[in-house]
């Protein structure tokens, strides 16, 4: 059977919207989170946590798996009820049925019935706004016309991924929450997930993505939240959070494994660190200047061996952090 | 891949009420009469045992053989697609996340409801036709008119009732669980709960405690209305009425969306 009637018209389809609908308060921050508490039992999952999303911004939250990232966004798309604290999503009250047609939501792990094809789900959400994008359109934009028929059960995990990425934008949401996004995507889909989130931004739909992929935050977020343990730990644009602090440089080498550092070490300013961090990688840290490099690079002479890509770097965001939630791996 | 500015310009708004009822409700009802074992479920196992009902002589079936299959073959109808086909199906919904995929969109809750309703008696409705069909063919003699107006009507609060039994259970449960109980119950209510065998049929003890199920008030109440043309005892409509009230009143407190 075919979706007469239920199939938007082509021109709600592409950029033909000249004029935006937004909100009536637009001096609302998209998401306003203070002090937020959620506990399970005994377990307290998020701990007094704060943040703000801006109007048109990508918000990363970023942080290891129990972070409470999903439990924040769970509260603000409204699942779940906050135990503490103070959560406002467009002005409203995130339990207001007045949002629900707003917000365009992922949540982890996609959703669908087992045995829905790809494009009746999606023409299914599609229904439930009021000016959808063309499903077809979107399924084409997402890679899944050649699998539109295929029952939900069968699709692969990217895949699931990709179609409730269509379902949380097919009803030209002004604020969308992407719960991990990329999981579990290819790295083609990941890219494309990451061109998506760009043109949403350009388009000024505000964004807020959970991710623990630091590359993603670094390139798609205005502002990056690390939680960990149910609080932040950081908070600010990546290249605030990676601004290489004046002790906190890296000069990186690569040469014969096994070199004798005390005489480095003794050579360098005090303070400076020295190790072999990898089999024949070499990271000297602290305040890296140009005496620094030169007399690393005497040394290494001295030893006859030739130092091979070396580079000065900052801090990545992956330094960051890890050194803000520990190396350690957890359980 | 690049997209032209304005692509996704936000226009939010929720759809037209009716609009989302509608795909809604034709998306479960489909999704049902498609999947093969619903199908077994809710139309082959029920055509098999009207069929042995009304023209063998293993169970005792009081005459006019076939009024009486159907009524009781209809009342398994609703029990197979309301309550253990909604059961199982809503049990794997929710493993699957579409509830609450649909909790996130501008779908109200209580449309969520009215569509898994609608979707219901859709399904109950295809099942009725097909089992009257074959009855006719069986040699079926149409109930009166007060008769199929009443047989209707408890059809619907059937529908009702044992759906709102297999949202309770398939609402609380892991979806493995729900399988498994929602079968069994299926098997005893087929086998003692007044369906296969009359209230009548049964041991004394017994049938004064099935005689509470909405099993057997289901399939009395059908027999009253499509063999005599009357309307059903108030007993059997109280019975259905309260497990229906009962259920859905703890299924909005247990049925969660994941």
């Amino acid at each position: 059977m075919t979706m007469v009637g239920l199939t938007p018209p082509r021109r709600w389809c592409g950029h033909a919207l000249g004029s935006a609908v937004v909100s009536p308060h637009p001096q609302h921050p998209a998401v306003e989170v203070s002090g937020l508490v959620k506990r399970y039992g005994s377990v307290v999952a998020v701990n007094g946590l704060d943040l703000t999303l801006e109007r048109g911004a990508v918000l990363a939250l970023l942080g290891p798996n129990g972070a409470g990232k999903t439990t924040t966004v769970e509260v603000c798309e409204g699942f779940r009820r906050a135990d503490g604290g103070e959560v406002r999503v467009l002005g409203l009250d995130p339990r207001s049925p007045l949002l629900r047609p707003r917000i365009g939501v992922m949540p982890q792990g996609g959703g669908g019935y087992p045995g829905v094809r790809a494009d009746e789900m999606l023409r299914l959400v599609a229904a439930c706004a009021a000016h959808p994008h063309d499903p077809a359109w979107l399924l084409d934009v997402l890679g899944l016309t050649g699998v539109g028929r295929t029952p939900y059960k069968r699709l692969s995990g990217g895949q699931q991924q990709r179609l409730s990425l269509a379902c949380a934008l097919v009803g030209r949401p002004e604020l969308v929450f992407l719960d991990e996004p990329t999981a579990g995507m290819d790295p083609q889909a990941r890219r494309l997930v990451w061109d998506l989130v760009a043109a949403l931004r350009a388009d000024g739909v505000s964004v807020l993505l959970t991710t623990h992929l630091m590359d993603e935050a670094e390139a798609l977020a205005d502002r990056v939240v690390i939680v960990d343990g149910g609080r932040v730990v950081a908070a600010g644009s990546p290249a605030d959070l990676t601004a290489p602090h004046a002790d906190e440089q890296q000069l990186r080498f690569r040469a014969r494994p096994g070199l004798d550092l005390a005489l480095l070490t003794d050579a360098l300013p005090e303070g400076m660190r020295v190790r072999e961090a990898t089999r024949g990688g070499y990271l000297v840290e602290g305040r890296i200047d140009p005496q620094v490099v030169s007399t690393v690079t005497s040394w290494c002479a001295q030893q006859g061996v030739l130092a091979e890509e070396l580079t000065v770097a900052k801090r990545s965001l992956e330094d960051v952090f890890l050194d803000l939630t520990g190396r350690e791996l957890r359980s | 891949m690049t997209f032209p500015p304005g692509t996704f310009t936000p226009a939010p708004g929720r759809g037209g009420l009716l609009r989302m009822l509608w795909a809604q409700a034709r998306t479960e009802a489909v999704l049902t009469l498609r999947n093969g074992e619903q199908v077994l479920l809710t139309v082959l196992i029920p055509l098999a045992l009207l069929v042995a009902l009304a023209k063998m002589s293993v169970l005792p079936v009081p005459e006019p053989r076939v009024g009486s299959a159907v009524a009781r073959v209809l009342a398994l109808a609703v029990i197979s697609s309301a309550f253990t086909g909604q059961a199982i199906a809503l049990g794997f919904d929710r493993r699957y996340g579409v509830l609450k995929r649909l909790a996130a969109t501008a779908l109200p809750r209580w449309l969520l409801v009215a569509g898994r309703v609608a979707a219901a008696f859709a399904v109950v409705a295809v099942q009725v036709v097909l089992l009257a069909g074959a009855a006719l063919l069986l040699g079926w003699d149409l109930p009166t008119p007060a008769g199929a107006l009443w047989a209707v009507l408890l059809l619907v609060l059937g529908t009702l009732a044992f759906g709102a039994l297999g949202v309770l259970l398939g609402g609380a449960l892991r979806a493995e669980v729900v399988l498994a109980l929602a079968n069994i119950v299926w098997v005893v209510l087929l086998l003692v709960g007044g369906v296969a065998l009359g209230v009548a049929d049964l041991p004394g003890w017994l049938s004064s405690v099935v005689g509470l199920l909405p099993s057997a008030a289901l399939a009395e109440g059908l027999h009253a209305a499509v063999v005599d043309g009357s309307a059903p005892a108030l007993r059997h409509v109280l019975v259905l009425l309260g497990w229906g009230v009962a259920a859905a009143a703890l299924a909005t407190r247990t049925t969660r969306l994941d």
